[in-house]
């Protein structure tokens, strides 16, 4: 049987504009479809912005590659209308295991939160992501949404202009060229547009190896992530077990910084490690084999005049605590809507700036705590090793030292504390979770839950408040959503919205980020608010 | 915030000292660096305060 990444989704076909006299201009182009590409350019399309993807392949991802995925990019694609497919094939996941050679150390419980529409993360291959956002992309198109992939198109070369991008495609049968008011570049780590423009990439290099072998077996393995560190069956390094949809599971095995990796790749040399780790009797097929080393490092800037860089083509980090997809997601979340208002003429081109403020420090977060999370599982220096032992050893008796384990920081959203969106919290004592920049969190509303009544649109949520159904300031509509503590019987909206105010009103951006709250409508608050949130003030 | 105390705080300072010596006694170079690490893991802990933890790391590494 064929698996889905040996399958054209997006076949070469001859476009129009390899024909035409000159450059046609496009208003959006994307390089990538991969995840964050794809997610680009539904967002745009949705709201009718046409969009134009290339990419140099014609098929979604090979191997299963980034494989977990959490609740805020799930509440993100929800918003580009294929959360619940990725959910429903998905693994999910609460249970997470440490071993230290042969000892189970530590164990935790992601814990879910009631009243979540989403689940805290499931597993995924990104196979399997990439061919549910292709889906997506073909339901747009026949509802007549201006949205094309063109597969086997290869960028070759970028001129930036003031005003527009000149991209010139190399395809099976020709070349051409083709312009864009906007380019977003989302080609990944090793992004081309980033080396054809000359801009750097900076961060810290890890000097480490890392054997994935995906394999497809029946095994009774619970649904966890197991962890070890100095396992019997791979001394001295680290291992990880995780499941996947359709019997696959993901095995991650420390090699260190001295081996051969064509070596190290071949069947002969990895079934005997995997063996020594599941057992020789376990039956299990190879789906998937690669060798990856790794590094945490982001541009200096993701916006280059009209050409703006999202995911790992921006900002690269250790696959420790799955910030490399999620966090890519996050950015075109921030993106799509400000390009759309600046396009339209709406906002000035300073929102524009505000993607780099809040996605920067978003980026940040990640590398810090994948930075950490790898000091953690791979040693630097003898005393660190020491430390790091010392605490694993420590943690098995005593709870005080399990905080301290770092088998990766598990993705969680950025809250943009200092962005120049944001106007300064004015609700007294209200809860910290959804002061001005955080991302809102779920809670149920009757029979559905909260989010989708935010997407993409301001909204001016009033909880036992008062304020006008609908207002427009400098060109921007908003939308009230009233609700009361009455109806919220499992008081998710009371503990999360309102601690102990007794009312609320809150400014919320095309993103679900919060722009602004206090306890009561006041017309020129919320008017110079929406203002601040769209870069107009 | 509490300040780090640097002033005489230990009760019996000869026995402490004499209790650390012996719980290294007979341990070989590797065992008592670990034992060193579990100490310093444990103190810190009850010590909390993050204030005054790093002003403890800045004072061990200003000695050095």
């Amino acid at each position: 049987m064929n698996k889905i990444f040996e399958i054209p989704l997006y076949a070469y076909e001859r476009s129009p504009d390899q024909d035409a006299p000159a450059p046609v201009r496009h208003p959006v182009v994307v390089i990538g479809a991969g995840p964050i590409g794809l997610a680009a350019a539904i967002d745009l399309a949705q709201d009718d912005v046409p969009v134009v993807v290339l990419d140099d392949n014609d098929k979604v991802s090979f191997g299963s590659r980034a494989i977990c995925f959490a609740k805020r990019p799930l509440e993100i694609l929800d918003r580009l209308g294929c959360g619940h497919e990725m959910v429903e094939k998905g693994v999910k996941w609460d249970v997470g295991k440490v071993f230290f050679d042969t000892r189970k150390v530590f164990e935790f419980d992601l814990l879910p939160e009631e009243g979540h529409a989403f689940p805290a993360f499931i597993n995924l291959q990104q196979y399997y992501f990439e061919e549910y956002l292709v889906n997506r992309v073909r339901e747009l198109q026949d509802a007549g949404k201006p949205i094309e992939i063109r597969g086997k198109n290869k960028v070759e070369a970028i001129g930036t202009h003031d005003d527009h991008v000149k991209i010139e495609v190399a395809t099976p049968e020709d070349s051409y060229t083709l312009e864009a008011d906007w380019l977003i570049a989302c080609d990944g780590a090793g992004s081309p547009t980033r080396r054809m423009l000359g801009l750097d990439f900076v961060g810290r290099v890890f000097e480490d190896n890392f054997l994935i072998a995906d394999v497809v077996m029946e095994a009774d393995f619970p649904t966890e992530r197991w962890f070890w560190f100095d396992p019997p069956f791979n001394r001295g390094q680290s291992a990880l077990l995780h499941k996947q949809p359709d019997g696959v599971w993901r095995i991650d095995l420390q090699l260190g910084w001295d081996i051969d990796p064509e070596e190290e790749k071949k069947p002969e040399n990895v079934i005997p490690r995997l063996k020594a780790m599941l057992g020789e009797d376990v039956e299990f097929e190879l789906e998937w084999v690669s060798i990856y080393t790794f590094q945490c490092r982001r541009m200096e800037r993701f916006r280059h005049g009209r050409v703006i860089f999202a995911g790992d083509a921006a900002h690269q980090v250790s696959p420790f605590g799955a910030r490399g997809a999620n966090s890519g997601l996050q950015d075109t979340d921030n993106l799509v809507w400000k390009l759309k208002l600046v396009m339209d003429g709406t906002a000035p081109d300073a929102l524009l700036e505000s993607y780099d403020f809040e996605r920067i420090q978003g980026a940040d977060e990640n590398i810090l705590n994948s930075t950490r999370s790898t000091d953690f599982i791979t040693p630097k220096s003898e005393m660190s090793r020491i430390l790091r032992d010392a605490v694993l050893d420590l943690a098995e008796e005593h709870e005080f030292a399990r905080p301290l384990v770092n088998s990766g920081r598990l993705s969680v959203p950025c809250t943009y504390d200092g962005s120049p969106l944001n106007t300064a919290d004015a609700l007294e004592d209200g809860p910290a979770r959804t002061r001005p920049g955080a991302p809102c969190p779920d809670a149920p509303l009757g029979d559905d839950f909260l989010l989708p009544s935010l997407a993409g649109k301001f909204t001016l949520l009033t909880i036992d408040a008062d304020a006008p159904d609908h207002f427009e300031e400098s060109g921007i509509e908003v939308t009230r959503l009233a609700l009361s503590v009455k109806d919220d019987k499992t008081l998710a909206l009371k503990q999360r919205y309102l601690g102990v105010a007794p009312s609320a009103v809150y400014l919320i951006r095309p993103d679900q980020h919060v722009a602004a709250r206090r306890e009561s409508w006041n017309e020129n608050i919320f008017r110079t608010a929406v203002r601040r949130a769209t870069g107009q003030e | 915030m509490a300040e780090l105390i640097l002033t005489p705080n230990i009760d019996a300072p000869d026995d402490f000292y004499a209790d650390l010596l012996a719980a290294h006694e007979g341990l070989s170079k590797t065992e008592s660096d670990a034992l060193n690490a579990r100490l310093i893991l444990v103190l810190a802990n009850h010590i909390g305060d993050r204030e005054a933890l790093a002003q403890a790391i800045t004072a061990a590494s200003d000695q050095g």
